[in-house]
């Protein structure tokens, strides 16, 4: 049973203590770039969780045969062949989310949550945890992005998920969206604010 | 003059780390001094003019659709476009590792200095955005772009990206006496100091040249 509560809290850590972009500083790249709406974010999201636990679970399984010096190399190959599936998934299913994640989507083989995993965790744990470990991380990536992306679709352009929420009285008495948070800099400043409260919630986070 | 233009508007309007995030992740972890971000800085600047122009060399006479034409008519159908990650990422690893063998053997004291940084870049998310972007312009454009437009390209990003990690490190050393909310130091400022100076950047970016 304490193999099953070890599994449970690599789910969960991820998700707020060890946090791959707030705490861990990891993936950071593609996560401000993709967030002015939802539906990119959690497309987003998703894609990333799905190839860092398989790629932990395909590298943990063979992490005795990689020789050491050519490790990165290998890792990098896993990760890009199962990034091209995930694209052409994409590009098959919802294309115009894949026209708008552009180029981002190929750069998850360099987002460094994926390398940062596969070296801290796959290449010395056993298959099973190392998925587990995958999917947690991808879980963290995804709640931050998701939050993210709400904050900035709704003080944006007024809407969550594509849906105008914000109602017309609002704006007949003076209120404007904010066209600062759709712009990348506000990303930047809303990702500070989010870190700022979490270490004010977690003391142990604070750096010295 | 095109391509005076085509280097401004890397360096600043286009910047990567300002107005597309790229390469966040060394930017904010190496950026504590400005010795070791102006070594990553080189690196990355000297990497890049030299996987760009060779993944362009790649895609254009390998992967793009019927790229291949050149070798007979028959194979004018071909598209291989969807190879492009894995091959990208292969031939930059590939070349890290051959620059940092070459730089060893030639030049023992760049490679004191850039060393520990070359490794690392092979996973920085510049050097692969750089090729996936010249790619996406190749695609968009109709007679494609020409080699020393994509050298000059990789030069701006790269020396933008430069620019971006020194600027943060002088910025950091400074900040190191100011008196900050606790729960803010370290990550949360950096990411709060990033997000002004690209609004500072902002500025720049309607310019057309």
């Amino acid at each position: 049973m304490a193999n099953k509560s070890n599994n449970l809290k690599l789910l969960t850590t991820p998700v707020n203590l060890q946090n791959p972009i707030t705490v861990q500083v990891l993936g950071i790249c593609s996560s401000l770039a993709v967030t002015v709406q939802m539906k990119p974010a959690f497309v987003m999201g998703l894609s990333v969780t799905i190839v860092t636990a398989f790629s932990n679970l395909i590298i943990s399984s063979i992490r005795n045969t990689i020789p050491n010096r050519i490790r990165i190399i290998v890792q990098l190959v896993v990760v890009a062949a199962l990034v091209i599936v995930v694209d052409q998934i994409l590009r098959a299913y919802v294309y115009d989310i894949s026209k708008q994640l552009s180029v981002f989507v190929g750069l998850i083989i360099t987002n460094c949550i994926l390398m940062g995993r596969l070296e801290a965790f796959a290449m010395g744990n056993k298959p099973w945890p190392s998925f587990i470990d995958g999917i947690g991380n991808g879980l963290g990536y995804s709640l931050i992005l998701l939050l993210l992306s709400f904050l900035r679709e709704l003080l944006g352009s007024g809407s969550v998920w594509g849906y105008k929420i914000m109602p017309p009285v609002f704006y007949q008495l003076g209120y404007q969206n904010n066209g600062l948070m759709i712009l990348p800099p506000m990303a930047l400043i809303t990702i500070g604010i989010i870190i700022w409260i979490q270490r004010s919630k977690n003391k142990e986070l604070i750096e010295n | 003059m095109e391509l005076f233009n085509l280097f401004i508007k890397s360096v600043f309007i286009d910047n990567m780390i300002f107005a597309y995030f790229l390469g966040m992740c060394s930017f904010l972890a190496v950026s504590k001094t400005v010795n070791t971000s102006l070594g990553l800085g080189i690196a990355v600047t000297f990497v890049l003019l030299i996987t760009a122009p060779f993944n362009w060399v790649i895609y254009h006479y390998l992967l793009k659709p019927g790229a291949l034409s050149w070798i007979s008519q028959s194979y004018s159908d071909v598209d291989l476009s969807y190879l492009s990650f894995l091959i990208f990422i292969a031939s930059i690893a590939a070349i890290v590792q051959l620059v940092e063998m070459v730089v060893e053997k030639f030049s023992p004291s760049l490679y004191n200095a850039l060393g520990i940084f070359l490794p690392l870049i092979a996973v920085n998310c510049v050097i692969l955005a750089v090729a996936l972007f010249v790619q996406e312009k190749e695609d968009q454009s109709l007679m494609g772009l020409s080699i020393s437009e994509v050298t000059i390209y990789a030069l701006g990003s790269g020396l933008g990206w430069f620019l971006a990690i020194i600027s943060m490190a002088a910025i950091r050393e400074k900040l190191r006496y100011s008196n900050i909310p606790k729960p803010l130091k370290g990550l949360g400022v950096t990411f709060i100091l990033t997000g002004l100076m690209a609004i500072a950047f902002m500025g720049i970016m309607g310019i057309k040249i």
